[in-house]
């Protein structure tokens, strides 16, 4: 996977990725359009489709709102990167097939705008300078939900 | 030799013992998913091609994020839920006029100890103050739980706070865990349960308690608990008929943090925008206020708008300033009308609504604008969780925030 990695800080919490207001939606598209809006309004219109996250520490605590791991996919968003994940987020995306990537470090090496490729079968991430950073490796049955598109295709499947 | 979370999931497993780091699927006494992440839960059920959930007795649907219906939108999420409760024969279904999802489950006899309850909201850490497991998931893992009644856990390890020492006469359990949290930070007790314990805790109300475990999850906790004692069973046996098992912790439990808290000289505490864990002394802040929220799941009881009126009772808000007080439920509303509560509030100027909510998610009424600050007794205090990104939301006690509303400024009570 190659992509342009978009930097944010620590303790992004649910609320930034999808405001209280919209959870009235459900579907991808609506949600999408309102992802990180309290942080940068036209987010949903510079994401492209492959992107990536790249965060500090307890991405996506707070609110149990899976309509936070929902807005991103549809903002097309294909990986999460942060120095660490909350729980709830955590099982909320891989549920919805959003791979979430533990790489303790990333943030002193990424930096915003950066082109950066992921290896999932060898658990790498590369930086436009070549460094590599390892994340921790999914195990082979969440690799497969994800894969699937989540918990709900892989059960049909 | 194992914390209260392992012996509750064990017995939900099946298991004679489990420990922390195991992967178990534990069987679900309590589903709760209200009006906002209830759609996309009976979305995820029908998707999974379900046809009937597995035990209607056991499922709660509330209704209380946006109640009244505000807009057609939240008015055909409600009619969505209706008819899935129609449907699936929901035995608790509350409407429109309950309140907030939190405050009645224990109230209403729903929660008793050595359960295992899962709700689609992340306040569900809430109901350990009777000594019950639970914890807020999503709405897919909500789907699984409706259509199969149970659902996999990773045993968690537990922080315990043993907390000691005489509260001040201006200072409440909301106080107590701001500190925790300013002290442990907002991934301080990521995926572990947490315990409160030790004298002050003994001295808790129940209501006290639930305001600990309802921010358990503001430190990353996947649980908040207390162990039941006598004043447990008093509440849980005068509002529910539901067999139930106490379970306590080892305290040579070798998944077992035992933080030590004292909180004889503590101050009123405030957390400052935009984080929960951004808590300082309420002596350390000089700040106007545009709007003072009064309610919500963790300051909504009665107990609070007690501690309130004792403060607003002959006073007026500051001309500047607005007052929301929301009771957080049906009882507490009629319970505080009997007492006289909400004349007081509505002779000093503040605004009283029916229980739901309310500003606390920023999704449906007293929603602040650009560059206004709120101080509220709710939880959250993220960018944006009350309206407009460029507002700021404060944390506080119910007593900060009565005495803040006087003076129009934020202070602490006398």
């Amino acid at each position: 996977m190659k992509g342009r990695a978009w930097k944010f800080g620590n303790d992004i919490d649910t609320d930034i990725i999808v405001p209280g207001r919209y959870l009235i939606y459900t579907d991808e598209e609506r949600l999408s359009k309102h992802c990180m809006e309290g942080l940068d309004p036209d987010f949903h219109k510079k994401c492209k489709k492959g992107d990536f996250i790249v965060a500090g520490l307890n991405f996506g605590c707070g609110s149990s709102r899976e309509h936070a791991p929902i807005a991103l996919k549809g903002a097309g968003i294909s990986a999460v990167i942060a120095e660490s994940f909350a729980r709830i987020f955590y099982r909320n995306a891989i549920n919805v097939g959003i791979p979430l990537l533990e790489a303790p470090g990333i943030t002193k090496i990424i930096e915003d705008g950066d082109e950066i490729s992921i290896d999932m079968e060898n658990a790498t991430i590369t930086s436009k300078n070549g460094e590599n950073i390892k994340f921790k490796k999914l195990p082979p049955f969440m690799l497969e939900i994800i894969n699937k598109g989540g918990l709900i295709e892989y059960l049909k499947k | 030799m194992a914390t209260m979370s392992e012996k509750i999931l064990a017995n939900a497993s099946n298991n004679d013992k489990v420990s922390a780091g195991d992967i178990i699927i534990a069987n679900i006494d309590v589903a709760m998913t209200h009006d906002l992440t209830g759609p996309l839960s009976v979305e995820s059920f029908e998707k999974i091609g379900a046809k009937k959930v597995w035990d209607p007795s056991k499922i709660i649907i509330p209704f209380d994020h946006q109640v009244p219906a505000d807009s057609i939108d939240s008015a055909n999420n409600h009619i969505l839920m209706r008819e899935f409760v129609k449907n699936q024969n929901i035995e608790h279904f509350y409407d429109v006029n309950a309140g907030v999802c939190h405050q009645i489950l224990p109230e209403l006899g729903h929660v008793v100890p050595g359960e295992v309850i899962v709700g689609a909201d992340s306040h569900t850490c809430t109901h350990g103050a009777l000594g019950a497991f639970a914890t807020g998931i999503g709405s897919t893992d909500m789907a699984m739980v409706f259509a199969e009644g149970n659902l996999w856990f990773k045993v968690p390890e537990t922080n315990r706070f043993n907390i000691e020492g005489k509260l001040k006469s201006n200072v409440f359990a909301k106080d107590v865990i701001l500190h925790i949290i300013g002290k442990m930070g907002a991934d301080g007790s990521t995926y572990k349960a947490c315990e409160f314990a030790g004298e002050t805790v003994k001295n808790m109300n129940i209501s006290d308690r639930m305001v600990l475990c309802n921010m358990a999850i503001e430190m990353g906790g996947k649980t908040g608990l207390v162990e039941p004692d006598d004043k447990t069973k008093k509440y849980v046996e005068s509002r529910s008929k539901k067999p139930y098992k106490i379970y306590k912790t080892d305290l040579d439990s070798s998944s077992l943090n035992i933080i030590d808290i004292n909180v004889d000289d503590l101050e009123p505490q405030v957390a400052c925008p935009h984080n929960v864990d951004n808590v300082k002394p309420v002596s350390e802040i000089d700040q106007e206020i545009d709007q003072v929220f009064l309610g919500s799941c963790t300051n909504g009881r009665l107990e609070d708008l007690r501690d309130a009126a004792k403060i607003l009772k002959g006073n007026k808000i500051a001309k500047q300033t607005r007052m929301l007080v929301i009771p957080a439920s049906k009882e507490v509303y009629s319970k505080a009308l009997d007492e006289g509560l909400l004349k007081i509030f509505v002779d000093s100027g503040a605004l009283v609504s029916a229980p739901c909510c309310g500003p606390c998610l920023g999704g449906h009424t007293g929603i602040i604008g650009p560059g206004e600050v709120s101080l509220s007794t709710s939880n959250r205090n993220f960018k944006g969780r009350q309206g407009s990104p460029e507002g700021k939301v404060y944390l506080s006690s119910a007593a900060v925030a009565a005495a803040s509303a006087i003076e129009g400024k934020i202070v602490a009570p006398e």
